[in-house]
């Protein structure tokens, strides 16, 4: 019998592994750390961790063609004088004009006006074709105040302060030269060409006691009429929600770390903040525990995709959730049809994320005028519109499988876990089981 | 004149009555009494109207301004005038910090001294303030004017982008990429205009120093990243 020697293959280091030795690398040869667009592109426990139950002989569905189940969200029921009604819980987040380009916000706007919802200006104020193409816009009142003037926050259907973000709780922002067009110089009272920063903090107010006078003023500038939200980034969601209820919110609006950001260091991205499935929950006990569920809402963002995650959502017990990165997705973003591009931009279609840079084929997180006119405004605000309809339907079929004659309906009861981090994050029982970790119980 | 006593009415009242003055020139004045410290007095005022407030104020007073005239004759807390996009408010004592921030037009005038961050994030505010300024003044300042005929504490401009700082008195420090630069017969002239429209006598241009950006932090340089 012959001996044969044994080969062992080479083995690569798990800690080590390829991308973190080529970050080391690029970090070696240019000396600065890597910027990018788009949320966490860690695998964290998500909506794909829980499933729903449906009915059984103790629950009754609702049949699917001929019975109703309503989708619509009422926002700014507790202290505005004009409430906002949408047909769908699902919602457009905040995207500056600069970050995107013109059509792109364009699009947005004609895209949420066909589904029936909202879409949300950001950090560079309003533009005159947004207003005109959104029937409900929600203006952003962000620590830069780029854009921010009176007349825009009257013409605005609500309001939305902006504390934080899932992407970077606690950081601000930076929109780098090359985006800087005359027009978005021009917004942002700022020269052409030169890195804008945006704080991280409010100019003119610190805590939540400031806070709850800062929502009195902007009430006064407007005549109490426009529903104010608090937007905070997932990071301590049970005070976070207490401290905006207390200082007089209508909407908190709760975004994870899957939420996307125009430009981050991908450090802050991966590192700071909590996955969106965790932020939930005690967001809601929050409410719960001030009495305040369901008249403040909570709209939940970060990694919202498809009716399902619209659904769980919900039945963890948001109100309503906002799309960012998907909507993106559906103008246009990322296609396909620009990979000869995008692998000369050194990337592929579905990992580009070097939104800051300006050089989007798509045309979207862009301001140079060649790019921006591959996105047609009216075609992509018309995909939006069927992704947010195809949403609303998947919603709908699971909330009637479920018994619910609203999205509204759907509860934690619905629900079961697919994993130990998701049941405990969730609070619904692992699968299989009546067990929810920290719960007691088995 | 109206006169709203805010002992006895709600500032709710005194706001929107301003809100409903139509446009174009017109000459009504209101007087506000017994302030007592409210906040968001006269806040979002969108016509050429004079309003006099007779005692303190507290946060935001005239909060984003758009053509009003202003005077609180006593002393306002934080963020008097933040974001006033033209006209004018006086404050004929002293006032808290963020006074004037993020103002887009108009001018602010601080007869007393003002505190920290005075006129942070300005874009194209003008300030003046008779007395001494605190720390972190015009941080990120944009565009606009602020004049401080006194001294400035720690940190003046930090970040400044194209604001300008004229100090006749001290300062205690400057903040990252904030340079004194060289006051230029264009300098000399517009710090006259804004004397002269502030009521401040007796003082001359010549007597300040001129502060503004270095540019060195406008696009980010990795080997500038001590100054961050």
């Amino acid at each position: 019998m012959s001996y044969h020697n044994p080969y062992t293959p080479p083995r690569k280091s798990a800690t080590f592994d390829d991308y973190t030795l080529a970050e080391i690398r690029r970090a070696a040869a240019t000396g600065i750390y890597d910027i990018r667009g788009a949320g966490t592109k860690r695998k964290v426990p998500h909506f794909d961790d829980l499933l729903f139950l449906g009915a059984s002989i103790s629950r009754y569905p609702l049949e699917g063609y001929r019975e109703k189940c309503d989708t619509t969200v009422t926002l700014g029921t507790r202290f505005a004088k004009k409430p906002i009604t949408l047909k769908t819980p699902i919602t457009i987040a905040g995207m500056s004009f600069g970050a995107l380009s013109g059509p792109a916000k364009e699009a947005l706007g004609r895209g949420a006006t066909i589904a029936g919802t909202s879409t949300t200006t950001g950090d560079g104020g309003m533009t005159d074709e947004e207003r005109g193409h959104s029937q409900t816009l929600v203006y952003q009142y962000l620590p830069s105040r780029y854009g921010m003037n009176p007349k825009d926050l009257r013409r605005a259907d609500a309001i939305e302060v902006v504390v934080g973000q899932g992407a970077k709780p606690g950081g601000g922002g930076m929109l780098l030269g090359q985006k800087i067009s005359d027009r978005v110089a021009e917004m942002r009272t700022l020269p052409k060409g030169i890195d804008q920063r945006s704080a991280c903090r409010h100019p003119d107010w610190t805590g939540p006691d400031d806070l709850e006078i800062k929502i009195l003023e902007l009430r006064e500038i407007t005549d109490w009429e426009k529903p104010i939200y608090v937007k905070v980034g997932g990071a301590r969601p049970y005070y976070d929600t207490a401290l905006a209820v207390k200082a007089g919110a209508d909407v908190v609006v709760l975004d994870g770390m899957q939420g996307g950001t125009a430009a981050t260091q991908d450090v802050f991205i991966e590192n700071v903040g909590m996955p969106t499935l965790a932020c939930i929950r005690p967001a809601v006990q929050a409410l719960q525990d001030l009495g305040m569920h369901r008249k403040v809402q909570l709209i939940i963002s970060g990694g919202i995709r498809s009716g399902a995650d619209v659904a769980k959502a919900l039945a963890l017990g948001a109100d309503a959730v906002a799309i960012g990165t998907a909507a993106l997705v559906a103008l246009g973003d990322n296609d396909p049809r620009w990979e000869d591009e995008y692998r000369k931009l050194g990337t592929t279609a579905g990992a580009y994320d070097d939104w800051h840079e300006g050089k989007d084929p798509a045309g979207i997180t862009t301001q140079d005028p060649e790019l921006m006119k591959r996105l047609d405004p009216i075609a992509a605000g018309r995909r939006l519109a069927n992704y947010l309809k195809v949403m609303t339907l998947e919603a709908q079929t699971i909330a009637r499988a479920c018994g619910k004659n609203h999205l509204h309906n759907l509860e934690p009861e619905d629900l079961c876990a697919l994993t130990i981090e998701a049941s405990a994050m969730a609070q619904v029982p692992l699968a299989g089981t009546s067990w929810i970790p920290g719960k007691g119980g088995f | 004149m109206p006169v709203i006593d805010l002992a006895v009415t709600p500032l709710r009242d005194l706001n929107s009555a301003l809100h409903a003055i139509p446009p174009g020139p017109n000459d009504i004045a209101f007087e506000v009494v017994n302030p007592r410290g409210s906040h968001a007095v006269a806040v979002g005022i969108d016509a050429p109207v004079a309003v006099d407030v007779k005692g303190s104020v507290g946060y935001y007073c005239a909060g984003m301004n758009d053509g009003g005239s202003v005077t609180v004759h006593g002393s306002a807390g934080p963020g008097v005038a933040e974001n006033m996009m033209s006209g004018k408010v006086v404050i004929e004592g002293d006032a808290s910090q963020y006074a004037g921030a993020t103002g887009r037009g108009g001018l602010l005038v601080i007869k007393g001294n003002a505190a920290s961050r005075c006129g942070i994030s300005m874009k194209g505010i003008d300030i003046v303030v008779h007395g001494n300024i605190g720390h972190m003044s015009a941080f990120m300042g944009q565009s606009g004017h602020l004049v401080v005929l006194g001294d400035a504490g720690d940190a003046l401009g930090d970040s400044l982008y194209e604001a300008k700082l004229f100090v006749r008195g001290t300062v205690k420090s400057l903040g990252s990429d904030c340079i004194e630069k060289e006051m230029r017969p264009e300098h000399l002239s517009k710090l006259a205009e804004l004397l002269e429209k502030a009521g401040v006598k007796g003082v001359r241009p010549e007597e300040f120093k001129r502060y503004g950006s270095a540019r060195k932090l406008y696009n980010f340089n990795i080997d500038n990243a001590d100054a961050y």
